[in-house]
Order: C-alpha cells, then sequence, then structure tokens
C-alpha cells in the first residue's frame, strides 16, 4: 500500500449504549485513523449500525468518550456532525424520494450556503451567486460518480443501485474529512459493487477522505480495508489487519457458530 | 407538437436553473400575465370580478401558504383559515391604531403578525408529526376565533367580533371598484408566488423538502430542524396572513370570526389535494377548481335534473356539492396523490414527446 495513514482522528474509548434494558454496545474501544479505510463487520444485530450512529451523534453512549481530532466530544447532535465534516449514508436509503438527483446532492452542501431565506425569496445577492457557484460543485461530484444521465430525475424513480449511488454524491458534495457508509453495497449485483468499490476506493485516494465503513460482504471487506474491527452481539470481539481478523479464533466462531 | 424544446441548449448553469427552463413556457407564463393584467379588466364583468377572479386569486394565496408548510415542509396543519383571520384583524387593527400608515404596510405587518402567532402554534412540531400535528394546529383554529370574540379589544368594540375595514387608499388614491381591488390582489398574489417559487428552489425550499422526506437525514446532513420547520411555519403563516387581510380589505368589507371557521381551513386544505401537494401551481389549480366547481354546479344540476324530470331543490344542490367534493378528494387521495399539477406535468411530458411513444 503506497498510501500514507496518518494520526488518530477520532478516538471511541469504551463506549456503552443502551436502550433501556437493551444493551447493544459494551465497553467498546477502537480509533480511526486519518486517511485510512475502516471496516466494522459482524453478524446481524451486532450493534454495527448502532456504533455509526453513535459516531455522528444520532445517539449518545451512556458510557465512554469519544475525541475528535483529540478532542473530546461533549453534547452532540446530528447536525453537529455535518459541521465537523463527518458525512454518511444509511443502510436503508435514506435520499429525499421527492426531490431530484440533482437538489438531493445540492441538499449534501447545504451547510456550506450562507444566504438567508429573504435573499432566496428575492434571488437576490448571494442567493442566485451561491446557487451556481455550488451546482458548480456538485457536477463534479455527478461527473465523479458518472450519474450525468440522470441528474433532473426524481430520486424515487431510480433503481436501488443508482439510488445507493446518489446517496453517496449527497454524502461526497458535503466534501467530508470523514465518510461513514452504512451497507454501501448491500442488495447490489457484482457489477454494481464493482462500480461501488471502485468509487469508494477513488474517494479514499484522490480526495483523501477517511472512510468507515459497515458491510457484509466479506470478500469486499477482506480487499478494501486497512482496518477491521468485529462485533457480536455489541461487544468488540477483534480488531486489526484483515489477515489477522481472518484468523481470529472469536470471530470464526462468531460467523460459523461454535461446536462444529 | 409546439411544446418542444428541441434546438434549445443551456450553456450556463444559470440558464439551466432558471424558473422556466423552457421556452414555451416562459412565454406561455408571460402571455397568462398579460391577459390576467390587461385582458381580463378589460372584459370581465363586475360579477366575475367580485364574486370569482378575487376570491380565487385570495384563496390561492392561503393555498400556496398551506403547501409551503404542508406539501413542502411536510407539516400537516388545520390553521389555515384562523392565521388568515389573524391577518384580516391585524391589518385592521394597524389601520385603526397607528396614525397615517399606508395600506400595503398594515398587509405586511399584518403578514408578520400571522407569522408570529404560527411561529408559536408550530413549536408542537417540533416534538410531534402527522395526526398529531393537525391536532395540535386544530387547537389553533378554535383558540384564535375564540380569541377575537372573547377580546372586544380586537375588534375595537364592536358587537360580536364584526370588523368592517377602512377604505383602500394607496398612494393618495382610493381603490373602490372590483377592478381596481382585482388589480390590487393580482399584484400582490403575483409578487409573492414569485418569491415563495424562488424560496422553495433555492436552499431554505431544499432544506424543507428534506425535513419532509427524511428528517434523519436531513439532521445528519446537518439541517437544523426547529429552525426549519419554523421558518416554514412562518412563511406559510405569512402567506395565509396577508390573504386573510385581502379577504378582508378587498373582497368582503367586512368580516365576523367565525367566517374563519374550520370549514374554510379544511376547504384550504381540499384545495391543495387537488391541486397538487408541493406544487406552486397547485395551489393555483386547486383554489380554482374548489371555486368553479359550486359554481358550475350550481348551473349543471337543475338543468340535469329537468332532464330527468327529477324534483329539485337548493338543498339538494347543495347536499349533491358536498357529495361531489367528497368523492373528488377521494379521487385524488387514491388515483393521483400530487393532483392537478401533476396531471398537467404528465401532459407536459406527453406533449414533448409527441407523437412518439419514447
Amino acid at each position: 500500500m503506497s498510501k500514507k495513514i496518518g494520526d488518530v482522528i477520532l478516538d471511541l474509548q469504551n463506549i456503552s449504549l443502551r436502550f433501556g434494558g437493551v444493551k447493544a454496545l459494551t465497553d467498546i474501544s477502537f480509533d480511526v485513523r486519518q486517511h485510512e479505510i475502516r471496516a466494522i463487520i459482524g453478524p446481524n444485530g451486532a450493534g454495527k449500525s448502532s456504533m455509526l450512529n453513535v459516531i455522528n451523534g444520532v445517539y449518545h453512549p451512556q458510557e465512554g468518550k469519544i475525541f475528535w481530532h483529540g478532542n473530546e466530544r461533549k453534547r452532540m447532535e446530528p447536525h453537529m456532525a455535518a459541521q465537523q465534516n463527518i458525512a454518511r449514508t444509511f443502510q436503508n436509503i435514506a435520499l429525499f424520494k421527492g426531490m431530484s438527483v440533482l437538489d438531493n446532492i445540492m441538499t449534501g452542501r447545504i451547510t456550506k450556503m450562507k444566504a438567508n431565506f429573504i435573499e432566496h425569496a428575492l434571488w437576490f445577492g448571494r442567493a442566485r451567486k451561491e446557487e451556481l457557484e455550488h451546482r458548480q460543485k456538485v457536477e463534479e461530484v455527478i461527473d465523479f460518480l458518472e450519474i450525468q444521465h440522470i441528474r433532473k430525475t426524481p430520486v424515487g424513480r431510480l433503481p436501488y443501485g443508482l439510488q445507493k449511488r446518489v446517496e453517496l454524491g449527497r454524502a461526497l458534495a458535503a466534501e467530508p474529512s470523514m465518510l461513514l457508509l452504512d451497507e454501501p453495497m448491500a442488495g447490489m449485483n457484482v457489477e454494481e459493487k464493482q462500480d461501488m468499490c471502485r468509487f469508494i476506493l477513488d474517494v479514499n485516494d484522490q480526495f483523501g477522505t477517511t472512510i468507515v465503513l459497515i458491510e457484509h460482504d466479506m470478500g469486499v471487506v477482506m480487499d478494501i480495508s486497512d482496518r477491521v474491527v468485529v462485533l457480536d452481539y455489541g461487544k468488540k470481539i477483534g480488531d486489526g489487519v484483515p489477515d489477522e481478523v481472518k484468523n481470529n479464533e472469536d470471530v470464526i466462531k462468531a460467523y460459523l457458530g461454535a461446536g462444529h | 407538437m409546439l411544446y418542444r424544446e428541441a434546438g434549445q441548449f443551456k450553456t450556463t448553469y444559470a440558464a439551466d436553473q432558471q424558473v422556466f427552463p423552457i421556452r414555451q413556457d416562459r412565454i406561455g407564463v408571460i402571455a397568462l400575465l398579460v391577459v390576467a393584467f390587461v385582458g381580463v379588466p378589460l372584459f370581465a364583468s363586475e360579477y366575475w370580478f367580485s364574486a370569482i377572479l378575487i376570491p380565487f386569486l385570495i384563496f390561492a394565496l392561503a393555498a400556496l401558504g398551506l403547501n409551503v408548510l404542508t406539501g413542502y415542509a411536510g407539516q400537516l396543519s388545520l390553521g389555515s383559515a384562523a392565521f388568515m383571520a389573524v391577518g384580516a384583524y391585524a391589518a385592521y387593527n394597524f389601520q385603526l391604531r397607528v396614525e397615517g400608515i399606508p395600506i400595503l404596510v398594515s398587509f405586511i405587518c399584518a403578514g408578520l403578525t400571522a407569522a408570529g402567532v404560527g411561529i408559536l402554534f408550530g413549536l408542537p412540531s417540533l416534538r410531534i408529526k402527522g395526526f398529531y400535528l393537525a391536532v395540535a394546529t386544530l387547537a389553533a383554529q378554535f383558540f384564535i376565533v375564540w380569541c377575537l370574540t372573547k377580546f372586544p379589544w380586537l375588534s375595537n368594540n364592536s358587537s360580536s367580533g364584526v370588523i368592517s375595514t377602512q377604505r383602500l387608499i394607496i398612494f393618495g388614491y382610493e381603490l373602490t371598484t372590483p377592478v381596481e381591488k382585482y388589480l390590487l390582489v393580482l399584484s400582490i398574489v403575483v409578487v409573492l408566488a414569485m418569491a415563495a417559487k424562488n424560496l422553495v428552489r433555492s436552499a431554505t425550499g431544499r432544506a424543507w423538502m428534506a425535513v419532509r422526506d427524511m428528517d434523519v437525514a436531513a439532521s445528519v446532513i446537518g439541517i437544523k430542524l426547529m429552525p426549519t420547520k419554523l421558518l416554514a411555519f412562518a412563511v406559510s403563516s405569512f402567506y395565509c396572513g396577508v390573504a386573510g387581510a385581502l379577504y378582508a380589505f378587498c373582497y368582503l368589507g367586512s368580516v365576523e370570526p367565525d367566517g374563519f371557521s374550520l370549514d374554510m381551513s379544511f376547504k384550504i386544505l381540499f384545495m391543495i389535494i387537488i391541486g397538487g401537494v408541493g406544487s406552486i401551481m397547485g395551489s393555483f389549480l386547486g383554489a380554482a377548481f374548489i371555486l368553479l366547481l359550486p359554481i358550475f354546479l350550481d348551473v349543471a344540476l337543475p338543468f340535469v335534473a329537468e332532464l330527468f324530470g327529477l324534483p329539485f331543490s337548493s338543498a339538494t344542490v347543495s347536499h349533491i356539492q358536498i357529495t361531489v367534493f367528497g368523492a373528488l378528494i377521494m379521487f385524488f387521495l387514491i388515483v393521483e396523490p400530487h393532483g392537478l399539477a401533476r396531471l398537467w406535468q404528465i401532459a407536459k411530458e406527453k406533449l414533448r414527446l409527441w407523437p412518439f411513444p419514447h
């Protein structure tokens, strides 16, 4: 690997998350380094998505500390993640169904737009200028993801694979420093998966974006990620480079079951 | 055949992002405006102005307000008529109590007052959604009408809260005839409709639609839910408030609190359901449909009854009207939830390709 992995930018220490009596995450610690592709894997219900929701502030863990670029994060709301340059995609596509591809991706840049609603209503000054500037940036994302032909299509009309791609576009439009991907390849055919892998690697490579990824396709995970965390029943059972994790006893047990 | 965009190439993003990217649409809209501002005043009769065109424009404005809130921001509201009442009474009180305030300024202040009240009743939307929010806005409907009846100060101590509006004087010129009032209403509606169109195609509108379609994703992207929803309530109520002020000053001339009933709120809601939820043009189509249908039935039903030799009374006409409305709303909810505006859009898409299938 030629790329340069940097310092730790996200450090999670002893995270525990409960919903009433249900323990979703128990005492989990791991870190994410700049510019790496970090995978989170585990069987269904292991707490992977909860982990992502903790990272971008949708859930608030009862215990544990989160350090972002060395500073401890105290109160966290979802919109603050966007301000800290963390973008994400969702497991079940969370696009804005009533809007076109272009509008969806434009929405990804909303934190960078400064005009207020009165300027928007009058289509005056900053409103007009920003709309054109950001359109330029959005078109770059559209080119990158090769979705020029559908830019005016309402996303509800698109096939699943393209919707996933548009959702990645919406996250990329924010020019994030860290990108959280929740099963970006679920339900895709081989060709679509290859495309998606290519986009993820290109994003990582060209833009230097750090990527945290949840994925069930082990082939993909072992191929593209630098380090892997394995969760099972809300506990961390493995952490390390793909080869290490592949040969970890606990991991094999979790995936194949004990007593064979 | 004429509706083709072939040969109209966009070379800049500005050209691609204009309100009407297709030339035929631009020509059509300009023609429509010319007809509305010049043609109609030349030919329409007084009855048309005071009984059809003015109420149509006013209700279209109120429907536009509700459409911003319900269609774009996804917050269901049953309080539109109440916000209109706030606008009507606020405009009256500004005229009454502020020395020498121009009428247009008091209309704007009326809108702002309604916006303030709208924000207040929009606060529950931060915690509740859908039907429960509708019930919360229902509270606005009853509370505001009750307030206007209960506190005589608001109607300058008139009996049962009836107000008679002041004279309409703009730049020293008094508007008295229906034509003049029509032109005033039309100008205000055109300006506000353009502002609404600009809002919904900008970042503000995208934030509203994002909250409507998927609020968790919207907040993760960095949209703050509270200001976004409250802004929708404010803008929506502003439009309803201005519509209410126009309703009192340019249409009826004298209004009472009970006139702004729940029935009227529902009527406005039906306008956007039939016209098109989440469409500026739909608000106008819906208002036209809901206001013209009763007139059409009034004329058509006796004729039909006579044809079949059926006994007929005016009560029957109103019963049939209600039945037809109910049936139409069910029809639109099931068959075309996006209303007349979507039908129009589909027709345009077909027309662009006609006579070819693809």
